[in-house]
């Protein structure tokens, strides 16, 4: 194409136009700042003049006690909350692919392989994972086996692996399941095997759709860790029901909440972003 | 001249992604029945002119005036210029999971209020006159490539459109099935619809347009009737481009 920007000048009717344009952005950039500032206004004003609010204020967010209740919740949080959403995460990702394979295997010999993950996946997306840490960090320990390990920790880990491990691998076989059947085909044509056709072709493709929803269930995993918190394992939800009670002032629970809020923000918008940039590269200008 | 206004009038358009200008300088005029044909290979603009139009682009600099109303104004609502333009594109765009006839009155019901027993009513003679009538319950994908592709034009048409543009429909299509979606776009313009279509289909551009504008590097080098454009070309880049794409018999 030529590139002949050499004497264009915008004619008088396009520097009108961008004025236009300019004075439209301007409009929307208003009324988007002014409907925004009454939204939250409102949502501001109904709280603080609601009857109880003095009161809600003292029990929920006192500085003092945010402060107090702070190290402690602090530490606790990346001891086991944290180390448990990525030892998980790490754990998940591969079971929940490796069983969303197994799903998707079509060679005879891997029918009881097939069967295994179905069972599985029906199995444990259906057992509420708090029920599920609650048989595991107590059952196990109570069937006194030889050198099997008691830590709550543990066995809190493998709950949740399993119960995630069931939901991911359902979205991930969505994913390799919304790969159209022409990608398999060209695979083929090439000379590639079954495996390999999914090992090159369709997972890559496959996981890339599913991003959004994976990061939805990672989420999940993080706040899920809490639940470890509720079978005594002295996480950061712990540590904030220790200093409630003892102090009869909830602040800590919001001080966790934002622990949670501020490790997961950042990570949606890593997501976003990354997602965002492999779209452009492949379909660039498609509309 | 015709003493009528224009239906459609480009003046000094420019369009550039970036540093690349893609559009510079076009000017055309559309009248009432009248077939344009833009002619000229992959990346010349062509498709990038028809999205102009339909304002599927914001353009860099010039107007474009449809029906005596300038539409390339900002304050100008692009989904009313859009109600009176109709477009088919090269990959059909059908919706895959509506049936053909719920394609082709979606628009009717949804956008231009159309009761559903009349759009309906509608949708099915224009698809019988285009030899799809057994189709109308089919999903898109059950289709052939010619088939989807009328079922586009159906689409386009039953939002009765005084201006029909048309963006290389037969450039996805086998050479068997390229004569079943021509045929049809003869008949509309032998019916007098408007219409600029982008095409490769030089024989078929000759025989049916009013006027062929050849498009080379975002300008509109030469335009004319097919008796000119074909014969006795003024450029030489038109000459080795036709010289290129022309069957030589």
């Amino acid at each position: 194409m030529t590139s002949t920007q050499d004497d264009w000048r915008p004619s008088e009717r396009e520097l009108e136009r961008q004025d236009v344009r300019r004075a439209q952005r301007r409009r929307s950039i208003l009324i988007s700042t002014t409907a925004t500032v009454v939204v939250f206004g409102a949502l501001w004003l109904g709280t603080v003049t609601s009857p109880g609010w003095p009161n809600v204020k003292a029990t929920f967010f006192s500085w003092d006690d945010a402060r107090a209740s702070f190290p402690d919740i602090w530490h606790a949080f990346w001891r086991y909350n944290v180390v448990l959403f990525l030892v998980g995460e790490a754990l998940i990702l591969p079971l929940a692919l490796l069983v969303a394979l197994a799903r998707q295997s079509r060679a005879a010999a891997l029918l009881p392989l097939r069967i295994i993950a179905v069972v599985y996946t029906d199995l444990f997306r259906g057992i509420p994972t708090i029920l599920l840490v609650f048989m595991l960090a107590f059952g196990m320990p109570a069937l006194n086996l030889q050198g099997v390990t008691n830590s709550l920790f543990f066995w809190g880990l493998v709950a949740l692996v399993l119960s995630y491990g069931a939901y991911v691998a359902e979205v991930i076989r969505s994913g390799i399941e919304s790969v159209h059947p022409s990608q398999i085909a060209s695979a083929d044509a090439l000379g590639l095997s079954r495996a390999q056709a999914m090992r090159y072709v369709v997972v890559p493709q496959g996981i890339r759709r599913v991003v959004p929803p994976l990061l939805n269930d990672f989420v999940s995993l993080q706040k899920d860790t809490a639940l470890v918190g509720a079978a005594g394992l002295f996480d950061a939800m712990f540590a904030a029901r220790d200093y409630a009670n003892f102090n009869f002032n909830f602040t800590p629970y919001v001080v966790v909440a934002l622990y949670f809020i501020v490790l997961t923000i950042p990570l949606a918008r890593l997501t976003d972003h990354l997602q965002h940039r492999a779209m452009e590269r492949e379909r660039q200008g498609a509309r | 001249m015709s003493p009528d206004p224009a239906l459609l009038e480009v003046a000094d358009l420019r369009k550039s992604y970036g540093d690349k200008v893609v559009l510079d300088d076009i000017r055309l005029t559309v009248r009432t029945h009248d077939v344009i044909c833009l002619i000229g290979s992959s990346g010349s603009g062509k498709s990038t002119l028809l999205r102009c139009l339909n304002l599927l682009e914001e353009i860099d600099d010039g107007v474009i005036s449809f029906e005596g109303r300038e539409i390339s104004d900002p304050r100008v609502d692009p989904r009313a210029v859009r109600r009176r333009i109709g477009m088919v594109f090269q990959s059909y765009n059908l919706f895959p999971h509506l049936s053909v006839l719920d394609n082709c009155t979606l628009a009717p019901r949804r956008v231009h209020g159309v009761p559903k027993e009349e759009a309906e009513q509608r949708a099915h003679d224009l698809l019988t006159r285009f030899g799809l009538a057994d189709q109308a319950g089919k999903r898109p994908d059950r289709m052939s490539g010619g088939q989807q592709q009328r079922a586009a034009l159906v689409r386009a048409l039953c939002t009765q459109p005084t201006l029909l543009l048309l963006d290389e429909i037969t450039a996805a299509l086998d050479p068997e099935l390229v004569g079943e979606v021509l045929t049809i776009v003869r008949e509309l313009a032998e019916q007098g619809t408007t219409m600029i279509l982008a095409t490769h289909e030089m024989a078929f551009a000759r025989d049916i347009a009013s006027k062929v504008c050849f498009l080379d590097e975002g300008r509109i080098l030469e335009h004319g009737t097919p008796a000119q454009m074909f014969s006795q070309p003024r450029e030489e880049r038109t000459r080795r481009f036709l010289a290129r794409v022309l069957p030589t018999a």
